[in-house]
């Protein structure tokens, strides 16, 4: 036995050494805005509770009348979810200590029916976290050493940053004020800073994300796909998934409905260089060599055009550049394919003719995260394409045409005209990007000869752009050249490390947020309010944003005290209440835009130039881009290193589950997949602790554990994303895991529209403490 | 009455959702749990294939940790459940020890916990709360001597296992493959 | 390659990666059940075959330790309750499928005996003691006088709490280390042996402990056979129990098992014995603390092994 308690002590000790010498050495480095720990200061957050502003009014805090639940003692609260971007709507439950005991789906919203993902379930984990921010903290510059923070009062931290703004917008005018922003409150500062003079918003949600997808739907369709992702899986007799991994891409409706179609038979072929958990529920899993994909996909446009097994009618009625499209993949056959994504040429027309044979009830799905190779546009266009020729858009069991329900909006006196936008740090590039660049306006925040001005502060509302934004260096060098960075955020995040201001807003747990009206099959409207009172000294995102606007004199675009003033109006204006809402928290609108599916001969206008569905786009050709995709070989990974590609786990949220007690319960670190024969090569154990190096010389600072699965290939190696934080503050997230996003110092630009293909990284093995190595 | 679930293996995605729903319902202390999920891979690169199981208690039908219990307070209740009284138990491990799936713990407070298919539900007509919350519907609860029963109808057409039928132990969690 | 893994990550204390619920507390508990079985066995063996003057030691003496033993091991058992303020149940059933319950139970019948038992010879021991109260000084009379029969019940509840030591464990089918048959008499044996062991060691009479000392030899004898039956049945059984002889084979117990049980703690002290009985002269106190330590450490092993054991995972 002893052998036993000494093994898992040493196991124990190695693991603290090892953190210790490694974070120093992450903390060390030095800009001229320092990274500051939090915790440095004593967290008697709790106890400053001398705000200005009284905002106990009734209707902010929880009112108290949320329905009691019969047979029980818990009272219940509408909300939706606020842990990932899909917006569940559901209940949360509070017991008679006002302690919030779960969250449980609301059985009338189609996002969830009923079920939250792992990650909502666990939501109380954000609300009770005592890591939080708790208070509104000051950067102090100190001469002699490291920047630190001091707690300030609500008033003072909110003059302050008004100030602050105020002053970079006298000395370089308001457009250099950049909102960076990802989930519900984003809204209120994007209000606040376009009345200020400034449209420079951007998500990590477009350039990192969806946006090649929406671009390359807009360029064939006329319309951007958007989230929900208007697919009607629980109706498909084919889903076809390049890449995405539903299952560990909690994503839920889309969840639930893969798991319907499986229950009704359909046909499931998932391409993935990996065996993701989708790929093993499908009949047919394509193991591409990855960055291939766009061969793949023209090779199967070849085989429906070649076999003649597209949708003839559909094709004559609504696309535009057939014939040059059948030109164009003419030599695009399976053969051809084969040598690029080693994937044989029968099953690549056995999963064409499965597809065709489900048309049009079939989904070729645009995939979500799709910023890989840099050639995402045109990847995302060929998947358009293939739709097109297969019939599936507007048709069920393909794409539905969704309905978002519509609110009416406050009136506010109109926005200030900007003088320059993101763009024009970019002149001539990225015109097809419908929204800003989050990566974009990071870049051109560094001073360059070639720029008049670069950005000189910040607003940064929910996103954690270090571990969020490729190239981490280029973040931080970008932040260290800023005037003033302000971050609103719930968590002592990376991002907060670096900010002038930290100002922590309250869960979705606790506070109002504007109505959810995100499109569906019909359009819904969903509720939050909150079931508790904000803990700490923390406030909702609308009431900083709107004490920052009246402090910077534009309280005028927030035309309310509450904003259930606001949601009272508007919910009456379609009919419902905010009284109403509080009972029932999501309610069905009436569907006013016409039938879920184009009808057999209807003549549908398409918001593309030609009015048709664009399989040739005179648009890209305009621009100097292929009109249509044309497949590029990318680079393959040098000897010894394999490719880093990154993913989902399905109880964890990027990184803002983290350090959530109830999820890292369920996984407290990421590790990476390597595939036995790699194993047996670098004599790699399972659960053995390696750091990784890319190709750029670049070390993770923490070790990660291996995993040996024959569920990865042998180019590849796979982790999940979100792991790996260096804030000490963050007491269980800390140190565990490694960060993709450090490993991910290449970054694939898409010429489109600006996307930061993140997957042509290579790393390689250090099985040593990385200093003995270099050494 | 013959209380048992069914897992659809060819489903279950292995979120673990079921897991934390139970540790919320049910008060499970962080760092514990009733439920949990297993990952086998089989095969070799590109022939592989995965099954996924939500485990619990499996309410054994001749279950060696009610037999094993000193002072009844691992007991059957209708329906076939296996619960623990909490101030009954004394804590002496003998039913942990007993038990070939793990699927009991000592909570902090010294009595032993386990899955109780959530019955605090199930009397009130409620599914339990791993089963009402799985986001691809790939549990199926219900009474087997109820031919209507979600779970005898997911059995019906299926091929299914149970775990370690080996240890005789007679297990009324099913595992759809 | 095949891969078996928690993915919602289990991590229960005690529970995983491996089931570690009893600590030292079980085998100790074992160890002092054994050891006192041995004793009370021995004592009412002599008795009843009318040795009491002879054995001294056995029947008188050693049994002076029985008591405090057994008090020791459900302290011990008590400690290990991790509800320990309802320890009390355990004496509200009797509950005879668990061994726990009827352990309990055994403890409770099998202490006050030995005590009793030992109570009687207290005048003997000093014979200057008395009772000062008229109703022990009837029971001590009663006792000494009806010694035989008493030895007739302490020597069959000997037996069953030798065997229970054993059985506690082998009644957990779903340890593969433990269930099996042998467990029961392998652990009767040993306890018998670290009795044998105790008297010899604290016997000045020469005879005495070549008789222990020749019954100790015979029990170490059908303890190698025991252990040589067990494996091979692990050997001959399901891949389970396979894995389990393996931890001993091999194993992480593999050097613990055979250098501190089988070579220390059973092997050696045979030899040790076999020469005294051939005449050499041994510090008798040598084999018999070694055979204690032995049987000591048989326990923590198997407690310990046992727990790794498992059917699934
Ligand atoms: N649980 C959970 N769910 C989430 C999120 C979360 O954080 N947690 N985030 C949500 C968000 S914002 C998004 S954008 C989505 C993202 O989810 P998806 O859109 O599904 O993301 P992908 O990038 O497609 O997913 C990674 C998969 O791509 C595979 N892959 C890697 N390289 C290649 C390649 O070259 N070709 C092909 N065909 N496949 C490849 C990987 O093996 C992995 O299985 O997930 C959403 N859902
Ligand atoms: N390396 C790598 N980079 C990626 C990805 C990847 O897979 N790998 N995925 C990309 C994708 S698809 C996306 S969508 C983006 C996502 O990027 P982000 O949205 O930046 O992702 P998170 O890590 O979840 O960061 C969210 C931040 O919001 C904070 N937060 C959480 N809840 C609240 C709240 O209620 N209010 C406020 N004010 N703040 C809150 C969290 O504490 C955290 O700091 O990342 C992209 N970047
Ligand atoms: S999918 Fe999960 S995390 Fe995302 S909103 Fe829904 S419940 Fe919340
Ligand atoms: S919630 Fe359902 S799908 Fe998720 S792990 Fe549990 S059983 Fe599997
Ligand atoms: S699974 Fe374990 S705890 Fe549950 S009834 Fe069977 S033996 Fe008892
Ligand atoms: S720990 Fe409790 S429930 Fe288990 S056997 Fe002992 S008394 Fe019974
Ligand atoms: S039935 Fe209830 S107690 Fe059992 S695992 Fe499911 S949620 Fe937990
Ligand atoms: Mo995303």
């Amino acid at each position: 036995m002893i052998h036993l308690y000494c093994l898992l002590i040493n196991k124990a000790i190695c693991i603290l050494n090892l953190h210790q010498n490694y974070i120093s050495r992450y903390l060390d480095m030095t800009n001229r805005r320092d990274f500051i720990k939090i915790s440095a200061l004593g967290l008697g957050g709790a106890a400053i509770a001398t705000s200005g502003y009284n905002i106990g009014s009734k209707l902010m805090a929880a009112p108290g009348d949320g329905e009691k639940v019969k047979g029980t003692n818990l009272k219940r609260y509408p909300t939706y979810c606020e842990v990932c971007f899909w917006k569940c709507a559901g209940w949360t439950y509070v017991d008679e200590d006002n302690n919030i005991v779960k969250v449980i789906g609301n059985d009338d919203d189609p996002h969830c029916n009923g079920r939250l993902c792992p990650r909502g379930t666990g939501g109380p984990g954000m609300y009770n976290d005592e890591d939080r921010l708790k208070t509104p903290l000051i950067r102090v510059k100190n001469e002699n050493g490291p920047d630190t923070f001091r707690e300030a009062s609500w008033d003072e931290a909110l003059d302050y940053t008004a100030k602050r703004l105020k002053e970079v917008a006298a000395e370089h005018g308001p457009e250099c004020v950049a909102l960076f922003n990802h989930g519900s409150g984003g809204k209120y500062f994007g209000t606040l800073l376009k009345a200020f003079g400034s449209n420079n918003i951007a998500a990590p949600s477009f350039a990192q994300c969806r946006g090649p997808r929406e671009t390359a739907w807009i360029a064939t369709y006329g319309e951007a796909v958007g989230s929900p992702e208007p697919t009607d899986i629980r109706d498909t007799q084919c889903l076809v998934l390049i890449g995405s991994h539903i299952g560990e891409n909690m994503h839920n409706g889309q969840v639930q409905e893969m798991s319907d179609a499986i229950d009704k038979g359909a046909t499931i072929i998932t391409v993935d260089p990996r065996f993701s958990t989708a790929a093993s529920k499908s009949k047919y899993w394509l193991p591409i060599k990855p960055a291939t994909d766009l061969a793949l996909l023209l090779s199967w446009i070849n085989v429906l055009i070649e076999e003649e097994l597209y949708n003839k009618e559909y094709v004559a009625q609504h696309t535009y550049g057939f014939e040059m499209l059948k030109e164009h993949v003419k030599n695009m056959t399976p053969e051809w394919a084969y040598g690029k994504t080693t994937i044989k040429p029968d099953l690549i027309r056995k999963t064409a003719r499965e597809m065709a044979k489900a048309a049009p009830a079939v989904i070729v799905h645009p995939g979500r995260h799709v910023t890989w190779y840099g050639d995402d546009t045109q990847r995302i266009r060929a998947v358009a394409i293939l739709n097109a020729l297969l019939g599936s858009w507007g048709a069920r069991g393909g794409f539905y045409m969704k309905e978002t329900a519509h609110l009416p909006h406050e009136t506010t006196p109109p926005f200030p005209t900007p003088k320059r936008t993101w763009r024009d740090a970019y002149p001539g590039q990225f015109k097809l990007a419908s929204l800003a660049l989050s990566s974009g306006i990071c870049d051109a925040t560094i001073p360059s000869s070639n720029r008049s001005c670069s950005f000189k502060a910040w607003i940064v509302y929910g996103t954690n752009l270090p571990l969020t934004l490729p190239n981490m260096d280029n973040t931080l060098n970008a932040i260290s050249h800023l005037d003033f960075m302000v971050a609103i955020d719930t968590m002592p995040m990376e991002v907060t490390g670096y900010a002038d201001v930290v100002l922590p807003e309250c869960t979705y747990l606790e506070r109002y947020d504007l109505i959810r009206t995100s499109p569906h099959r019909e359009p819904y409207i969903a509720l939050r309010m909150p079931a508790v009172e904000p803990k700490y000294d923390s406030k909702p995102g609308w009431w900083i944003a709107k004490q920052l606007a009246e402090k910077m004199g534009l309280g005028d675009y927030f035309p309310y005290d509450d904003i259930t003033e606001l949601l009272d109006w508007q919910l009456k204006e379609v009919g419902s209440s905010l009284e109403e809402m509080q009972k029932i928290g999501v309610k069905k609108l009436e569907r006013t835009s016409g039938p879920l599916y184009f009808s057999k001969g209807e003549n549908i206008e398409f918001n593309t130039p030609s009015g048709k569905i664009e399989l040739y786009s005179n648009e890209l050709a305009g621009e100097g881009f292929d009109p249509m995709p044309v497949f590029t070989k990318h680079p393959e990974p040098p000897q010894g290193f394999y490719r880093l590609i990154y993913g989902r786990a399905p109880m964890h949220t990027f990184s803002r589950t983290a350090n959530n007690a109830n999820l890292i319960d369920l996984k407290k670190e990421n590790n990476v997949w390597v595939n036995p024969k790699v194993a047996k090569l670098w004599d790699l154990k399972t659960g053995q602790y390696v750091w990784l190096k890319n190709q750029d010389g670049v070390v993770s600072t923490y070790p990660i554990k291996v995993r040996i699965t024959e569920r990865i290939r042998w180019d590849s190696v796979y982790m999940v994303h979100g792991f790996g934080h260096s804030k000490k503050e963050l007491t269980r997230a800390y140190g565990r895991g490694a960060n993709d996003t450090e490993m991910i110092t290449k970054v694939m630009m898409d010429p489109i529209m600006g996307g930061t293909g993140m997957r042509g990284n290579f790393i390689t093995f250090l099985t040593e403490k990385p200093e003995e190595v270099e050494s | 009455m013959r209380y048992a679930m069914a897992v659809d293996t060819k489903k279950c995605v292995g979120c673990s959702d079921c897991v934390v729903a139970c540790q919320t319902e049910n008060n499970v202390p962080i760092g514990f749990c009733r439920d949990w999920i297993t990952e086998t891979v089989d095969g070799s690169y590109p022939n592989v294939e995965i099954e996924l199981r939500s485990e619990r208690c499996n309410h054994c039908e001749n279950a060696p940790c009610v037999r094993c219990c000193p002072t009844g307070a691992s007991h059957i209740v209708d329906g076939g459940v296996v619960l623990v009284t909490h101030d009954e138990c004394i804590g002496c491990g003998a039913c942990i020890q007993s038990c070939p799936y793990d699927a009991r713990y000592s909570h902090p407070d010294g009595y032993v916990d386990k899955c109780t298919f959530c019955m605090h539900r199930v009397e009130k007509g409620q599914l339990p709360a791993c089963v009402a919350v799985c986001p691809t519907k790939c549990l199926y609860f219900g009474d087997l001597d109820d031919p209507n029963s979600d779970v005898s109808n997911a059995l019906r057409n299926r091929k299914y296992k149970v775990l370690a039928d080996e240890a005789g132990t007679n297990p009324q969690i099913y595992y759809l493959i | 390659m095949n891969e078996e893994l928690f993915i919602s990550g289990r991590n229960i204390p005690n529970i995983d990666p491996y089931l570690n619920i009893w600590h030292w507390q079980i085998p100790i508990y074992l160890f002092l059940g054994g050891l006192a079985a041995g004793i009370l066995f021995f004592a009412g063996l002599f008795t009843v075959m009318g040795k009491e003057k002879e054995m001294e030691t056995t029947v008188k003496w050693a049994t002076f330790l029985v008591p405090v033993a057994l008090v020791l091991g459900l302290i011990a058992l008590f400690l290990d309750l991790k509800h320990q303020l309802y320890f009390w149940r355990l004496y509200t059933v009797i509950r005879l499928q668990s061994p726990m319950s009827w352990g309990a139970w055994t403890l409770m019948i099998i202490t006050p005996v030995s005590l009793i038992w030992a109570a009687a010879y207290m005048k003997e021991l000093w014979p200057g003691w008395n009772w000062k109260m008229k109703i022990l000084d009837d029971f001590d009379a009663w006792v000494n006088k009806n010694r035989k029969y008493v030895a007739w019940v302490m020597m069959f509840y000997a037996v069953i709490l030798g065997i229970y030591t054993g059985i506690l464990l082998s009644a957990f089918n779903a340890r593969p280390l433990w269930n099996n048959s042998i467990l029961g008499p392998l652990f009767l044996v040993s306890g018998m042996s670290t009795g044998a062991a105790t008297i010899m060691w604290m016997s000045k009479s020469h005879y005495e402990r070549k008789v222990m000392g020749r019954i100790d030899l015979l029990l170490i004898t059908i303890e190698l056979f025991l252990i040589t039956h067990m494996i091979m049945g692990f050997l001959a059984g399901p891949s389970v129990q396979l894995e389990a002889a393996n931890l001993f084979l091999g194993g992480q117990f593999t050097v613990s098992f055979w250098v501190f049980v089988i070579i220390l703690g059973l092997l050696f002290p045979a030899a040790l014995e076999v020469l005294e009985l051939a005449g050499y002269k041994v510090p008798v106190a040598v084999p018999a603390f070694l055979i204690l330590l032995g049987g000591l450490i048989f326990r923590f092993i198997m407690v310990e092994a046992g727990q790794i054991t498992r059917y699934l995972y």
